[in-house]
Parts: C-alpha cells; sequence; structure tokens
C-alpha cells in the first residue's frame, strides 16, 4: 500500500501475456486497481493486500519468459498487484532463481550444486564442461539430488524447468530396511521398487488399489479430538528437524478460531536431503491426502503447498495430484464428504534455504522476503496472513497416514520409547548405494551405513543433519540413531540426511563450503546470522590456508558460534557453527594443537 | 457546550503482569514488552533498532536478555513480558552477545557518526579489531610464512547524494530497518525504500537502485530522523560536518508547531548559530509520533533567506 | 458546526473508526501527517470512500473512489440521504432523540434518486448506493472535508449537505464517528477561535450578544462596535463601492491568492492606502504603502495556535527575527500605542491569560498547562478539565443536557456559478501538491526535489482532441484572463476536467482564471469551479512557463474575490 510510483519502463508483450497467464486476473486492470467506470475506480489497501500472495508467481513468470526481472516487468507486476516496485525488487533479488540484472544470452540456466557431496562428485568440472558447451551455468547450493550427485537443474527460459537426472535414475533409488508387516508403519512400502517416471501408478485408481484414501476416510469417520489424541498417542513429532510434537501443533491449531491454513513446507534445501522430493514424485495423491487430513481434522478451508523451485517433477505431479483430488472430491467446497470446504494451492519456492523455516515460509508465500519472523508468536497461533497455522513437512504428514491405518499402538511398535516410528535418512557420498532409507529410530550408524552397501573407503566423518547439523567421527559408528541418542551424544538427526566422507575427501575443503553456505544462505536480517556467518567463514578460511588454528582464532570461533546460537532470529544462525564447530573438535579443519 | 470529553477518554483497564529483572519484580501492564519492563526496573538496556515509535523489527539483537526457561536468548524489545518471567539482563551469556553484536557491527560498518552504538561498544568492551586477520598470532610461530590477510569483509558503498535534502552513506548502514519501517507501513506508507539482497549483501535500496529523486521517495525525511548511525542525513548536517562545523553541543532544541497546514505538528527546532540546522519532531507527540513531512521537515528554510530586500514597488516610508 | 466551529474528531479516533467518507480533500498531500492517523485507520480495517471530482493521490488509498462533477456535492449528499431514507437505513431513535426538521429534510431528498443523483453528479447509482449503505450501517463513521467542500459558491449549504448525512444516521458526538473538516493553515482554527471572525469575539461568542460584549468592555475598558465588520469578500465589494479607502493586511497576499486576481490587484492599487505586515516581500506587500517586516510566527515568535482537533499548542521563539522583523504581538502594540491606546497585556502569556478570563472555551487553559501538556482541546472550560476529545456528546445524553436539538437543514443543489460553455468547454479546479504551499511565500523558499511547477493537468483524451502532448505550453482562458502553462497528461482526472496548482504566482499566475463568484454566507470564493479553454501558444509567445499577464477583467462582475486561503 503506497503512493506507487513507477519508472517509466514499460514489459513487452510477452512478459504482459507471462504475468496474467501466471496470475488470477485476466487483465492488469483487474488488478489491484480497479476501474468499472471512469468515475468509480476501486482500489486500496484491503484490495492490494489480498493481491500480494501472487507476487513470487508473478516473479516466477517473468523469470522464466525474459531471464530476469526487467523493470518494464516489474513495474507491471506492481501495478497489477499494487505492490510498490522498492518491495517486489526487495523480494526479487531474495532468491537465488531471480535475476535482477540483464542476461547475456538467452539460454536456460543450468544450475550445478557445489555443496559438498556434489563438488565430491566433480561438479566443478561438470560446470566447466557445461559452460564448454556453450551452456548458461549457475553454480549454487544443493538442489537436493544428492543420492545422484552432482546435480544439474535447468531453468528453463521460456521453457519448463526440468532435471536431466529425472526418469534416467539409478536402478533403484529406495530401499527399505525390511520388508515391514502390514500393521508396522512404513511410508515407503509401496514405493520400494517404483521409480520416478512411472506415471501409471501416479493415477487415483492406482493409489486407491494401494490403500490409498483409508487415512481420509478414518479421519473423518474419527473426527478431529480422535485423530488428534491418536497422533498424540502415537507420539509422532516433526521430521523438519525441530522434533516439535505433531499432536501439540494441531491441537492448537483445531483450537483456534477463524480461518485457518494447513501449509505443507516441501522446501527442504538442507544439504543432503531429498526425501521429501521423492516422497513427493513418488506418491504424490498421498500428500495431497496428508494434507486433507490435516485441514480436516484442524479445520482449516485453506491448504498450502509450498515446494522447492528446483523441484519440478514433484511439483508436476504435485499438481496432477491436486487436480485428480478435485476430481474425486477429496478437495472443493464438501471436501471428502465432509460438508467442509478445503483445497490446496501450490506456490514455488525461488531457491532460498531459509524458506524452509516455516515463518520465512510464511513470508515468502505471502509475497514478502523470506524472513524469519520472531517466535512467539508461534505459527499455531499466528502463522500463514497471521491466522493460525498447521506447517509440517510431508513425511510428518504421512506419518499421520501411518497412524490412522494402524493406530497409535502399532505405530509405536516400531522405533525407540522416545522416538517412536521410523525415521527416513537421506543416504549420500561415499557410501555403496546412495539414497533413502527407511529405518526405525534406534538404529545404529553402523547398520544403516550397511543398508546402504556399507562405506565406500575408509571412513573419515560423517556429517548428520546436513549444514545445520554435525560431524561425527569414525568411532560413532554405534551411535542409535534416535532423537534422545543423538541429542545425548551432542549431534542431531536433523532432517535426515547423513552424508558420508572417506579419507580421500579434502575435509577442510568441505568445512569451508559449509561455513560459505551460511554465509550465502543468512537472509541477512539479524546481525549475529549476517555477520556472524561472515566472520565465521573468514576465519575457517585463514584457518585451512594455514593448515593451523591458533587459540586466538578458536576463542573467535567460539565466541562467534556462542553469539549465533544464543541471539540469532531463527534456526538456522542458532545452527550455523555447529558444523564447524563439530569439526573443528574432530580435527578435520586445522591442526588444534598449534 | 458538553462536558462528555471529560468522562470518555478511554481508561481501559489492563492486566498488570508481574515478573523478575535481575532478581528485582517489577509490574506492568500486560501487552508491555519485557524492554518497557526493563526500563520500569531502572534497568538500561542498549538498543538499535528499536524506536518508541516503530514497530520492533527485533532484527538488531543487542537488547537480548536471558529469559529462564528458553534455550537462546530473546529480544527484549518485542518480546511481551509475562507474569513469573525471571529475567536476567547482565549475565555472562548476555553480556557476551551484546558485545559481539556491537563486535560484529564495528567490523562491517563504519560507526564513526553512531555515538550510542559506540557508547554501548565501550560499556560492553566490544573489540572489532580482533576480526582484522590478526597477524601478529600467526607469526608468533615464527614460520614467518605470512598468509595474504584481506581483512574482513566490510560493506563498501559510496556516498549517494542525489538532491538537496539528504545524504545517504550506506557504509554506514546496520540494516537496522527503521527507515524501511518509518518509509513503510509504521507511518509515511510510501515504501521507496526496501531491503534488497541476501545476507551480508543485503542493502537498503529503491528499486534497481534508482536515484531518489526518480524513486517514490516524497522525502518526508523520517527516514532520515530514525536513523541511528548516520547513514541516512540531511544535508544540512552532512554539509555542516563537512566543514567541520556540525557542533551538537553547540545546539539549542526548541519545541514549536509547524506553520503549513492545519493538522499541529510538533517541531524540535535544531539552532546552531541562530539558524536552524534540522528539524525533528517528538516521538511521543501524539500528533505526529515524530513523523512529519516535507514541508515541516525541510520548509523552513526561508527563515534564514533575505526576506525583505529592497522592495521593487511602492514606497515604505512611514 | 451546531454552533461550534470546529472538527467534532481527535485525530486518534480515525484509528478506530469502520468507515470513512473522504470528501474534496486530498489529504495525502494537504494534511500528510493527519493521514498518518488515517492509514492506522485502514490498517486497522476501516473501508474509506474518497469523493473527489480527481482520482487524487489520498483516493488511491481508498476503497472506492467517486468522481463527481466539480460541484455537484450537494447533490450526491442529497441521493445518499434519500438513499438511506428509502432502504430505511437511518437511525430513528437518534433522530427522534436529538434532531429537529427530519420531515421537511426528507422531504427535500425525495427527488434526489439514484439515477437522479448519477445524472446530476456522473458518479454511477450502484456506486452511490454502496456509500450510502456502508456510511449508514457503518458502528462508527467518519466525513472528512476540506477545500474541495469549502471553496464554492455554495460553502456553507456543502458543510451543512455533510451535517445533514451526520444527524440521519447518528454519526457525530460519539468516539469515533464525527464531522471532520481539515483546516488547511496552522492557525485558521485558532483565528476563529480568537474571534477573527466579523461577528464573532474569542470563543465564538456573538458581538451581538451584550451580556458577552459587556464582559469584554468592562475587562478592555472601553466601548466595543455592536456592528460585525466584514469577511474579505465584502472588504473586497467595499473597496468596489468606494466605501473602504484603506487596507491593513496580515500574512496574506491577496494579489496573489484571491480568485479572479487581476481584479482584485485592481482594486488593491486603487486603495488610498494598503499597510501590509508580513513575513516576506509578498506581492500584495510590494503594492503596499507601508510594509511591516514581521517575524515568523511558528519560529522567531511566542503564543498559541490551534489544530483541526481544537487543539491548542504553543509556538515558541527559536531563531531571532530577520533584519527589522518584529514579532506580530510587537507591531500591533506598538501602533496602538502611536493611536493613544495603552495596553497592559504585551507579552504572549499576558494575552493569552487575558482571553482565557473572558472565553470559557479556553478557560482551563493555563499557559502552564500548556507548557507542560501536548496541548489541550477545547472546550476546556477550567483547571481541571481534561480538555475534550469529541463534540457534541450531549447529542446522545437523555435530555440533550439542555440543548436545544440539532437541526436538519434543507439544502439545495446549484451547480457551479460558472456554466460551461462553446467558449469555454473545459472545467478548471485547483489545489494543492504535497511539496508546495499556498502562493509559495514560504515553500519557495527550499529546494524539493519532487517539485514539478504550475502545470495545466488534462485528461488524455482531452489533450489528444485538443492536439496537445506532455510537456506542451499552452495558453488557458477563463472569462477573466489567461495563463500559459505546461501540459501535464494524466488519467487521473476525467474528461472535461483540468485542474492546477497556485503555488508558483510569479511564474504562473493562476488565479487570473479563477472564479471571485463567492459564497454570501462564508465569503469563499468559488476557486474549485471556473470555465476555460485551452489554445496552443500564440506564435510570438515563446517564454516558456511565464504568466501572459494580460490579465482579461472583462467581466463587469461587481464582486471581488474572496478570502481564498481559508481552511
Amino acid at each position: 500500500m503506497a503512493d506507487l510510483h513507477f519508472s517509466d519502463a514499460e514489459p513487452t508483450a510477452s512478459e504482459r501475456r507471462a504475468v496474467l497467464a501466471a496470475l488470477s486476473v485476466d487483465e492488469e486492470s483487474d488488478g489491484a486497481v480497479v476501474v468499472s467506470h471512469p468515475r468509480v475506480v476501486r482500489a486500496g489497501m484491503q484490495r492490494r493486500r489480498q493481491m500480494r500472495h501472487q507476487l513470487l508467481p508473478a516473479l516466477h513468470a517473468l523469470q522464466r519468459e525474459a531471464g530476469w526481472i526487467s523493470p518494464g516487468g516489474l513495474n507491471f507486476v506492481g501495478r497489477t498487484l499494487g505492490v510498490p516496485p522498492a518491495e517486489a525488487y526487495g523480494v526479487a533479488t531474495f532468491y537465488e532463481m531471480f535475476r535482477t540484472e540483464a542476461p547475456a544470452h538467452e539460454l536456460s540456466v543450468r544450475h550445478v550444486c557445489i555443496d559438498p557431496i556434489c563438488a565430491l562428485a566433480g561438479a566443478a568440472p561438470l560446470a566447466e564442461h557445461l559452460r564448454s558447451q556453450g551452456h548458461a551455468v549457475h553454480e549454487g547450493p544443493c538442489l537436493g539430488q544428492c543420492e545422484r550427485a552432482p546435480a544439474v537443474f535447468i531453468q528453463g527460459r521460456r521453457e519448463p524447468d526440468r532435471v536431466p537426472a529425472d526418469g534416467s535414475g539409478p536402478d533403484s533409488l529406495l530401499v527399505s530396511i525390511t520388508a515391514p508387516a502390514p500393521e508396522a508403519p512404513s511410508l515407503l512400502r509401496h514405493m520400494i521398487g517404483r521409480e520416478p517416471g512411472q506415471s501409471e501408478s501416479m493415477s487415483m485408481e492406482a493409489y486407491r488399489e494401494r490403500g490409498g484414501g483409508a487415512a481420509l476416510d478414518a479421519a473423518l469417520r474419527l473426527g478431529t479430538d480422535e485423530v488428534i489424541s491418536q497422533v498424540t498417542a502415537a507420539g509422532l513429532s516433526g521430521r523438519g528437524g525441530a522434533a516439535f510434537p505433531t499432536g501439540i501443533k494441531w491441537r492448537a491449531v483445531a483450537d483456534g478460531e477463524g480461518p485457518k491454513h494447513v501449509v505443507a513446507n516441501i522446501d527442504e534445501s538442507e544439504p543432503g536431503t531429498f526425501k521429501d522430493r521423492l516422497l513427493c514424485e513418488l506418491e504424490p495423491l498421498a500428500i495431497i491426502e496428508s494434507i486433507a487430513v490435516a485441514g480436516l481434522t484442524v479445520g482449516a478451508e485453506h491448504g498450502w503447498i509450498y515446494i522447492r523451485g528446483e523441484y519440478p517433477l514433484a511439483t508436476q505431479r504435485l499438481r496432477h495430484a491436486i487436480a485428480q483430488a478435485r476430481s474425486a472430491g477429496w478437495l472443493g467446497d464438501d471436501a471428502a464428504g465432509s460438508g467442509r470446504p478445503f483445497d490446496i494451492e501450490l506456490r514455488r519456492g525461488a531457491g532460498a534455504y531459509i524458506c524452509g523455516e516455516e515463518t520465512a515460509l510464511f513470508n515468502s508465500l505471502e509475497g514478502f522476503r523470506g524472513e524469519p519472523r520472531n517466535k512467539p508468536p508461534f505459527p499455531t497461533t499466528h502463522g500463514l496472513f497471521g491466522r493460525p497455522t498447521v506447517v509440517n513437512n510431508p513425511e510428518t504428514l504421512l506419518n499421520v497416514n501411518e497412524i490412522l491405518r494402524i493406530g497409535p499402538e502399532a505405530y509405536r511398535s516400531v522405533g525407540t520409547e522416545g522416538s517412536p516410528g521410523t525415521k527416513l535418512f537421506c543416504l549420500s557420498g561415499h557410501v555403496g548405494r546412495p539414497g533413502l532409507y527407511e529405518a526405525p529410530f534406534g538404529m545404529t550408524l553402523d547398520e544403516l551405513l550397511g543398508l546402504a552397501g556399507g562405506v565406500q573407503g575408509t571412513l573419515a566423518a560423517v556429517l548428520l543433519g546436513g549444514a545445520a547439523g554435525s560431524f561425527v567421527g569414525p568411532d560413532a559408528g554405534g551411535l542409535r540413531l534416535s532423537l534422545e541418542d543423538t541429542r545425548a551424544a551432542g549431534t542431531t538427526l536433523g532432517s535426515g540426511p547423513v552424508m558420508v566422507f572417506n579419507d580421500t575427501a579434502d575435509m577442510s575443503a568441505v568445512v569451508e563450503r559449509l561455513a560459505k553456505f551460511f554465509c550465502d544462505e543468512s537472509c541477512g536480517q539479524c546481525v549475529p546470522c549476517r555477520v556472524g556467518t561472515v566472520r565465521q567463514h573468514e576465519l575457517v578460511t585463514q584457518i585451512r590456508r594455514t593448515g593451523r588454528s591458533t587459540e586466538p582464532q578458536r576463542e573467535l570461533l567460539g565466541d562467534i558460534a556462542d553469539a549465533m546460537g544464543d541471539a540469532s532470529i531463527c534456526g538456522l544462525g542458532h545452527t550455523a557453527a555447529s558444523a564447524v564447530l563439530s569439526a573443528m573438535r574432530l580435527g578435520l579443519l586445522g591442526d588444534t594443537a598449534s | 457546550m458538553t462536558r462528555s470529553g471529560e468522562s470518555l477518554r478511554p481508561e481501559a483497564e489492563t492486566e498488570r503482569v508481574t515478573l523478575s529483572i535481575d532478581g528485582r519484580e517489577v509490574t506492568v501492564p500486560e501487552g508491555e514488552t519485557i524492554l518497557a519492563a526493563c526500563t520500569a526496573a531502572d534497568v538500561e538496556t542498549p538498543t538499535i533498532c528499536w524506536a518508541p515509535n516503530l514497530t520492533p523489527v527485533n532484527v538488531c539483537r543487542v537488547c537480548v536478555v536471558e529469559l529462564e526457561g528458553s534455550r537462546t536468548l530473546v529480544p527484549a524489545c518485542s518480546r511481551p513480558a509475562e507474569a513469573g518471567m525471571q529475567i536476567s539482563t547482565d549475565s555472562e551469556r548476555v553480556r557476551h552477545s551484546r558485545r559481539m553484536v556491537l563486535e560484529f557491527l564495528g567490523s562491517a560498518n563504519d560507526l564513526s557518526q553512531a555515538s550510542e552504538i559506540a557508547d554501548w561498544s565501550r560499556i560492553y568492551g566490544a573489540d572489532p579489531a580482533r576480526y582484522d586477520g590478526g597477524a601478529s598470532d600467526v607469526s608468533a610461530d615464527g614460520s614467518g610464512d605470512l598468509p595474504e590477510r584481506p581483512g574482513p569483509e566490510r560493506v563498501r558503498e559510496p556516498v549517494r547524494i542525489q538532491d538537496d535534502l539528504y545524504i545517504r552513506a550506506y557504509d554506514r548502514c546496520v540494516l537496522c530497518y527503521k527507515c524501511v519501517e518509518a518509509c513503510g507501513d509504521d507511518a509515511q506508507h510510501t515504501f521507496a525504500i526496501a531491503v534488497a539482497g541476501r545476507g551480508f549483501d543485503a542493502r537498503i535500496r529503491t528499486e534497481y537502485d534508482a536515484e531518489l529523486p526518480d524513486s517514490a521517495c516524497v522525502y518526508c525525511g523520517n527516514c532520515v530522523a530514525v536513523c541511528p548511525t548516520g547513514a541516512l542525513q540531511f544535508r544540512t548536517e552532512f554539509d555542516l560536518r563537512a566543514v567541520g562545523e556540525w557542533r551538537p553541543d553547540d545546539q539549542s532544541v526548541t519545541r514549536t508547531v509547524c506553520s503549513y497546514c492545519g493538522v499541529g505538528c510538533n517541531l524540535d527546532l535544531h539552532v546552531q548559530d541562530e539558524r536552524i540546522v534540522k528539524v525533528t519532531s517528538p516521538a511521543d507527540h501524539s500528533v505526529t509520533s515524530g513523523h512529519l513531512c516535507i514541508k515541516g521537515r525541510f520548509g523552513w528554510q526561508y527563515v534564514h533567506a533575505p526576506a525583505f530586500e529592497p522592495p521593487t514597488t511602492s514606497a515604505t516610508e512611514h | 458546526m451546531f454552533g461550534l466551529g470546529g472538527g467534532t474528531c481527535s485525530y486518534q479516533e480515525i484509528t478506530e473508526t469502520d468507515v470513512i467518507l473522504l470528501w474534496g480533500s486530498n489529504a495525502r498531500e494537504a494534511h500528510p501527517i493527519f493521514f498518518h492517523h488515517l492509514l492506522r485507520g485502514l490498517d486497522n480495517g476501516a473501508a474509506m470512500y474518497a469523493v473527489d471530482p480527481r482520482r487524487t493521490s489520498s483516493a488511491e488509498f481508498a476503497d472506492v473512489w467517486l468522481g463527481l462533477d466539480v460541484g455537484t456535492d450537494i447533490a450526491l449528499s442529497n441521493t445518499v440521504a434519500r438513499e438511506i431514507i428509502a432502504q430505511g437505513m437511518q437511525n430513528r431513535s437518534f433522530i427522534d432523540h436529538a434532531t429537529t426538521g427530519f420531515d421537511a429534510y426528507a422531504a427535500s431528498v425525495e427527488p434526489f434518486t439514484l439515477d437522479e443523483g448519477e445524472r446530476l453528479t456522473g458518479v454511477p447509482a450502484e456506486a452511490i448506493a454502496e456509500m450510502a449503505h456502508r456510511y449508514a450501517t457503518a458502528d462508527r463513521a467518519q466525513i472528512l472535508w476540506t477545500l474541495g467542500i469549502t471553496e464554492h459558491h455554495t460553502a456553507v449549504e456543502n458543510v451543512l449537505s455533510l451535517c445533514n448525512l451526520a444527524l440521519l444516521t447518528g454519526h457525530v458526538g460519539r468516539r469515533g464517528s464525527g464531522l471532520v473538516p481539515l483546516r488547511g493553515q496552522n492557525n485558521v482554527q485558532g483565528g476563529g477561535d480568537m474571534g477573527a471572525l466579523p461577528d464573532r469575539l474569542p470563543g465564538f461568542q456573538l458581538l451581538t450578544d451584550p451580556q458577552v460584549r459587556a464582559r469584554y468592555e468592562s475587562t478592555w475598558g472601553c466601548e466595543l462596535n455592536p456592528v460585525p465588520g466584514k469577511h474579505l469578500t465584502a472588504m473586497f465589494e467595499a473597496m468596489e463601492d468606494g466605501e473602504l479607502r484603506a487596507l491593513y493586511v496580515i500574512g496574506e497576499n491577496p494579489a496573489d491568492s484571491e480568485a479572479n486576481v487581476a481584479h482584485a490587484r485592481k482594486l488593491l492599487e486603487g486603495l488610498d492606502l494598503l499597510v501590509v505586515q508580513d513575513i516576506s516581500l509578498t506581492r500584495t506587500a510590494r503594492m503596499a504603502d507601508v510594509v511591516l517586516p514581521a517575524a515568523a510566527g511558528w519560529s522567531s515568535s511566542e503564543g498559541t495556535v490551534t489544530s483541526s482537533e481544537r487543539r491548542v499548542q504553543r509556538v515558541r521563539a527559536a531563531v531571532p527575527p530577520q533584519g527589522d522583523a518584529r514579532d506580530d504581538v510587537h507591531i500591533i502594540s506598538e501602533l496602538a500605542s502611536h493611536m493613544g491606546a495603552q495596553w497592559t497585556a504585551t507579552s504572549a502569556q499576558e494575552l493569552w491569560d487575558e482571553m482565557r478570563s473572558l472565553s470559557p472555551l479556553h478557560g482551563g487553559m493555563s499557559w502552564e498547562r500548556l507548557e507542560a501538556s501536548g496541548g489541550l482541546q477545547w472546550p476546556c472550560p477550567d483547571d481541571d478539565h481534561p480538555g475534550t476529545e469529541f463534540l457534541h456528546g450531549w447529542l446522545w445524553e437523555p435530555d440533550l443536557d439542555g440543548h436545544a436539538p440539532a437541526p436538519f437543514s434543507t439544502v439545495v443543489h446549484r451547480p457551479p456559478a460558472e456554466a460551461l460553455s462553446e467558449q469555454f468547454p473545459l472545467r478548471l479546479t485547483t489545489g494543492r501538491v504535497l511539496d508546495s504551499y499556498n502562493t509559495g511565500a514560504q515553500s519557495a523558499g527550499y529546494s524539493s526535489p519532487i517539485r514539478s511547477g504550475d502545470a495545466i493537468e488534462i485528461n488524455p483524451a482531452d489533450a489528444a482532441d485538443l492536439g496537445f502532448v506532455e510537456g506542451d505550453f499552452v495558453r488557458v482562458s477563463s472569462p477573466r484572463g489567461s495563463v500559459d502553462m505546461r501540459v501535464h497528461v494524466t488519467d487521473r482526472l476525467p474528461t472535461g476536467l483540468v485542474f492546477t496548482t497556485f503555488h508558483f504566482p510569479e511564474l504562473v499566475d493562476a488565479n487570473l482564471l479563477t472564479n471571485d463568484a463567492w459564497d454570501v454566507r462564508s465569503g469563499t470564493a468559488e476557486f474549485k469551479a471556473a470555465a476555460v479553454r485551452i489554445d496552443p501558444l500564440p506564435p510570438v509567445t515563446s517564454v516558456a512557463g511565464g504568466a501572459s499577464g494580460t490579465a482579461v477583467a472583462d467581466r463587469a462582475s461587481g464582486t471581488a474575490a474572496a478570502g481564498g486561503a481559508g481552511g
């Protein structure tokens, strides 16, 4: 809301078309300012507020069409949605996938991941090779394809985005620990052996044949209180890293008044993590079903999917699944015969690790910079659009489906007392079979590595929990992978990435890259993280260059870590020193005896 | 005439909450922040991004305090006070984080005109030089093998002088968001500037860094008024500083009412050598909340113009 | 209104209201800091309807802009009223309790059906109905206006027509609801408060009331002339008649600010004596026989001013006056002394104390209280009174607190005095912009980066019809004169309407064009509606932006200009 003031730059006809196609308006005049008559114009703050959340889709449309967010295009978006150009520019410059300077070419852009696993797998030579072939290349952070490193994602210019590896991956991406008994929980039961690209298995009919829809039926039959009490009894906690009890979250939202939202957080961007991508690619209808279960349980009318912009196949399949779910009556004014409305809208992120943080995700979805909000207030009372909101990732949501299928007692039959159920682990790096593994909580690290074909070569370190996690050494094989055991050991499972490095890896380069990752991905909002990540990276670089660390350097790293951990706004800053500190302890970075 | 106004001033009954600040009980109205509770307990709290007339954004984190039961420190400026909270404002953790925030800013920005931050930095013992590379640390081992040391990354920006009213020196900008808030929905609703970019490269920008006169800016000066570091400065101050004539200690401040329009905005006229050098407005006044428009902020200059040059017509004999 | 010349609400209340009718006001630019309060109201969920011939920057913030024809405000308000009554949405119990004259009023608005309203105003019936419904059914609602209502030959009737809407719906006298005229100058309100009205003494007390007069006479020790004086327009009329031969002008620049300014200048030039007391050498001052250089009232004097929310606040001297300039109080006291008077109160505080001893509205506003507080809102009759946030709460008291009920006023729609014609087919209206102020005596003194100068704004279709493009220089002519200006093409104006500001009279003498037809009740001229045509510049004229200076004062109007600066 503002005194809208635009430069003289005009959009091209194609930019104009592309933006309108992406929005829920036919003409610019249907946007924030409606000239319904020469003497009657409708505009104002409410109207603009209601349109703002379409900013990200509009910017995506511009980027795809023009290869950048041009001033004319930005003006057009701003006029149509009533967003001041400085604000829209601030949003555009927040995301990795948007450029605000004119590209020197007309090409689609090949994003090459340079994070540790892909770097080990030859990302740098690959990028060089692609450049030599005349491709436009952008080297950036993890693309969520660590099981098939080095990862490439093609951001389309006037063509759909795509991932070259989709549909042509290795034979077996998925291995479940056992063939679980039907009464044991397993998210992957029906997915084993199926590969991305098997479109016939994506139909509603095929999904129903696999037992799909049972959770939704059960949820409606049991009702809000019983569903939540089962989820609570099952001891389900969030699988995104924070491990917050799902039942408590749902209860709080169910008790809230007025419009409510359910958000599926599919913005997994933690280096080493790719589980949600595969879940969406392999069983998208289950994701939709689980969102509907959540929505109808807590009494929300609006469901949202916020998915990484770098996941074109999962996006396509989810969209297809939403359409099927609408046709089947799961979504709509009388969702699944509940007598209540519920529908789902899908939104793509645009490349920002921080948007996996739930409140940053809300801001991003609402059309603002993806900066985290201070908590409290929590999303359960002040979430998306300031309303009570359930936000969960697909793994958590699918666990609810499992609880409703087999009941809380059977659900608790696997896992540990403190960590019931199973966990999905993303194995990457120097293991025999990188991929997605489902294991009961409590399995040892050695057992898990064994499932994946064991360590290739001599183990140097394992990074648990991704960039936000911590390294464990070769002696940690007996570590039981549960929430309580890892916490006691001073490490974390995070969202489930297990990155394996043998003694051929340049660990100091890995650590330096992790430090750089946080500099690049810090949103810049709070001082401890904005400056602390940079100072940390500078120190890591110094130590790596000299091959040794000094006492003042170690003290400084500790000081930085304490301040980021204590005083940052969000989890990114809180955990930004974790991997570096653990690497120092394990001697992976420099000679601590200097 | 009625006297109904007497009884109609809202004296809504607010609940009050009692909490402990450094072991002392203090009671504040519900909805007040920990910062207000600290103030009520006579505990001074450093702030940078907080202002009494802006919604707290709690980004600078220099006001953090330790709340019993909380894993991390919490920002005093925005966290509502709750009954029974046990707050420590001077624990080792608090002192450490405050010192580090100040040190970080000192290592990244030109704080030469940020006197309050300098004061707090002294109090908390912030030493930004710790990041200068520590060449001595390495040479101490006698290896003589001194690596290249570029020094810590700093915010480097040219001074932007694009009109006669403001300057913008973003190397002094600590990204406190106050200017964005004042330009945006906390007051002016113009949104001429926003934070652009990410991380250490985040900057306050107009769209595509357009020159300010080409942007939506309406020159209310409310951004300048809230800037804590001199990154935004009125030209009058900038020009006086340039010739070494900016002397805050020699300035008087007189409160009056703006001569333009009938809203009744209170102005604080900052006067040096019998000339107005800056105009601000009290943040706690009900009319302005500290915010002004271009006329109130800058329309005073005629006061010092030669108003009565010899008339070109008519006699003045009398 | 209802006897007191002040807005009924405090600024704070606009943040708590539900529906705002912003009527003939571009507060975003003319009252920017009040607009901050209004924005807070919008942030809090209020709906806003902007009624203005132009789609102003204020209208941008409105949910709906209703672009009525210039000078059809009464037609629109009567249509709104009729629709409210037709839908049974009026506040019957309030009307019965607190008002008189409803039946006559209802009968008077009966002809203003929605269709008739649309025909008269140009605003589609649905939009009028929507605004009527939202206003009538709101829990709390305010009507705000400025010069778009008052700079018409129907000024007072325009105001009364809006008061009628508040009485009809009960949107007055309650917190959050009310009628708010935004004052255009920092002490227009205070001037009225202090009796700078022809028939009033301080505190809006009637000069013609012998009891009131007696109090003043006893304090001042002299006899007061019981005959009300003349308002500004009447003064010009008296100049025209030769009755008024000497004029003492304080802080006004009528030689630039009057409508049909060429005529006003001629009358000023014909005076036997013109004395001008001002802070700068304005055009009027340059015409004067005697110029009394005055100190700026807000930065070099002590005293008080009163704002649009009736808040009396202190102004203080921060810098010494320039050269020989003196405080107004000093100059007037000296003059009085030369004339043989022996005034005892000569400091601002002494004058204030004397005034509040005589004006019950201000009785409780001691200098000390004014110093200590952020200002006090009248009425504030005694030292313990906190001041009054909103007026007319008595309307809701069981016995009206002893007041007579508030009367509805029957108001008749009369179109602008100057009809469009074949010769002058375009409607010219005037107004202010954000960074400038009136005739520029103050605001021309600083370098504004957003200043664009006075231009003639015109709808793209009209510009195309006339063959002009952005930046062309053209000659704008009304029956009274011609001015050369730059063209600014904008879709913020409907076809048939052109607009200009009047901030740079030395460059663009816009008031050569405006109409000095005036409202007999307030003396305000119809700055907002003149008939003009736009022609290409004659080939010989090549001085860009200059006023033609060829005032065509050929209209034997017999009337003179009115107080244009009033807020």
